[in-house]
């Protein structure tokens, strides 16, 4: 089997065997078919790109045009064990909403994104006086998907005020290698973070 | 069994004649009649269709295509009618993407149709003569019950796949709403789960036309020894235009003229464009029956997928177990591609396993018929995940 990007690993090993798995946003398809090959898993795919629908239905995945603001809310109530939103949720146009949609089609959401407050990004801003431009955020200020940046902290918080729990919360590192760090020092240190969480 | 095949094999026309001797039939519903959506009960009934390759021992490689308005059971040969080469021949045959080395692939005429299949050309068994408009007007679901019967008949109990386009699209989409324990995958291309208004009205210019001719002789035109060819031809130049793209047909003719240097002041086709479509329209009639015409674009503006089921498209596939891979085209008009998207829409409604592929190409509606390369790849790729799935094997 490929290996695969060491993030989609650390998703994967949250994901179960044999069971139902929808992965929004999922580019070329690698984490499906990791699931699908590795571990059984009943895994859809919906992606914004035409070109990387057609590449996954090419590979035999089973992918549909669509993105998480407008197509969840299509999907019935508790449709699949695990909704998968990777490096996703800033480039959302309300992220808290699907949030709550993944968690009402799925049992459990599985979302990682990058952090904002990592000292990378906040060195860049408070010195440097620029939007920052960093390996995981590379994006000009005016030509950015990512409309709603957070830090790790703000998304506890988010997690917080919509009641949801929190399974389980990996931070990495800049070469993606999970660091176990006390809260205010992980939201300091991690570049990207991943959290299980099901309905509270 | 053998003397009813007798009697519905007489009053053939020549078309048919020429079709059923180069494929199979069978005749069905002598014991136990169709019972059609109109209330008629129909038996029995004949039903012309052609296979290529074999079915595997475990009887899991059955491939039915479901072909459109016009096309018929002569997938991947020569024509017998009109010598043409087969109508999807970059899909199926040896080395293409369904393989009759791999692939058991059926291809029924539907009901209605004019190729050896049971339609307002057969004779009516309660008078001896001729159906025409007489027959009982059949549906999108009519058809797919006598696919079903037939494959009852041939002893498959399931299909690996139900692909087609068009109205071959909306007979896969009724083969996975009635008999989804038989479709393990479904492929329907460039079609819609209902046919719009707009599709309604550009099917009635075309049955006008054909009525309108005063040799159709209110549909008894075989009994007065004439074929409405102008009406036929009008029905076909109009519907040729919604399977091209505004695109294609610019790119294809322009504002050229044909044979000539400079405009005629007259009304012969002075456009390449109109030269092309009265092509179309004349050798058109040379294979397709104008009756058979009415009932089979009556039966695509019947198709509603979601009023059968309540008013809601999800509740057609509740619980489906079919994998579907959809395609549609940027171009086509007639079929666009939020047709497709509603479909999908009603499958994720239900969270059923759902493919969709939009092809990026110019030629409008008839892509599905031309040489796309996309979809074959991606067809491919499909088909290939299913039959991991489905533990077919390479070959047969």
């Amino acid at each position: 089997m490929n290996a695969i990007r060491v993030d989609l690993q650390l998703i994967a090993d949250m994901v179960e065997p044999a069971t139902r798995a929808l992965d929004v946003g999922c580019g070329d398809g690698s984490l499906l078919a990791y699931l699908v090959n590795s571990k059984r898993v009943d895994a859809r795919g919906m992606e914004l790109s035409q070109a990387g629908v057609n590449a996954c239905v090419a590979n035999g995945l089973s992918v549909i045009q669509g993105d998480a603001d407008a197509d969840l809310r299509d999907y019935p109530d508790d449709a699949f064990d695990y909704v998968i939103l990777s490096q996703t949720l800033q480039a959302t146009r309300e992220p808290r909403e699907v949030l709550r949609q993944m968690l009402r089609v799925g049992k459990r959401a599985i979302v990682s994104f990058p952090n904002f407050a990592h000292w990378h990004v906040r060195l860049r801003l408070v010195f440097g006086g620029r939007m920052p431009e960093t390996p995981s955020l590379p994006y000009k200020w005016y030509d950015t998907p990512n409309i709603h940046l957070c830090s790790i902290d703000d998304f506890r918080g988010l997690c917080r005020d919509m009641g949801l729990a929190i399974e389980r919360a990996i931070v990495l590192d800049r070469n993606s290698t999970p660091i176990n760090l006390p809260p205010l020092l992980a939201n300091l240190l991690g570049e990207q973070a991943v959290f299980m969480l099901r309905r509270g | 069994m053998e003397a009813t095949t007798d009697t519905v094999l007489d009053g053939l026309a020549d078309a048919e004649r020429k079709a059923l001797a180069r494929c199979r039939h069978a005749v069905l519903g002598a014991r136990r009649p169709l019972r059609l959506d109109c209330g008629v009960d129909l038996g029995p009934y004949r039903v012309a269709y052609q296979t290529y390759g074999s079915l595997n021992a475990d009887r899991s490689n059955a491939v039915l295509i479901c072909h459109a308005l016009t096309l018929d059971q002569f997938v991947a040969e020569q024509h017998p009618v009109t010598g043409k080469e087969g109508w999807w021949d970059s899909l199926v045959g040896p080395g293409k993407v369904l393989d009759p080395a791999r692939y058991f692939i059926i291809c029924i005429n539907v009901l209605g149709g004019c190729m050896g299949t049971t339609g307002p050309l057969a004779l009516d068994p309660a008078t001896g003569r001729p159906w025409n408009l007489r027959f009982p007007v059949v549906t999108v679901a009519d058809m797919v019950r006598a696919q079903a019967e037939l494959l009852d008949h041939l002893g498959i109990p399931d299909l690996f796949c139900v692909i087609g386009g068009s109205m071959g699209g909306m007979q896969v989409l009724e083969w996975a709403a009635s008999y989804p324990r038989r479709v393990f995958t479904a492929v329907p291309i460039a079609c819609a789960a209902r046919h719009s208004a707009q599709n309604i009205a550009f099917h009635e210019v075309g049955r006008q036309a054909i009525m309108a001719d005063p040799e159709w002789k209110s549909g008894d035109y075989r009994q007065h020894g004439t074929v409405p060819a102008r009406g036929l031809s009008v029905a076909r130049m109009t519907a040729h235009i919604t399977y091209l793209s505004e695109q294609a047909l610019q790119r294809k003719f322009g504002r050229a003229l044909q044979d000539r240097d400079a405009l005629g002041f007259g009304f012969d086709a002075d456009f390449q464009v109109e030269s092309y479509l009265r092509h179309q329209g004349s050798t058109f009639v040379e294979r397709f029956d104008a009756n058979s015409y009415l009932y089979i674009t009556r039966a695509m503006d019947y198709f509603d997928l979601a009023s059968a089921h309540g008013g809601v498209l999800a509740n057609a596939f509740k619980g489906s177990p079919t994998r579907f891979c959809l395609f549609s085209f940027t171009s086509d008009w007639l079929f666009p591609t939020r047709e497709s998207r509603e479909i999908v829409h009603a499958l994720n409604a239900v969270a059923a396993n759902v493919s969709f592929v939009e092809i990026d190409s110019d030629k409008g509606h008839d892509a599905f018929l031309l040489d796309e390369p996309e979809m074959f790849r991606t067809l491919a790729g499909f088909l290939k995940g299913a039959a991991t799935v489905r533990g077919l094997k390479d070959t047969p």
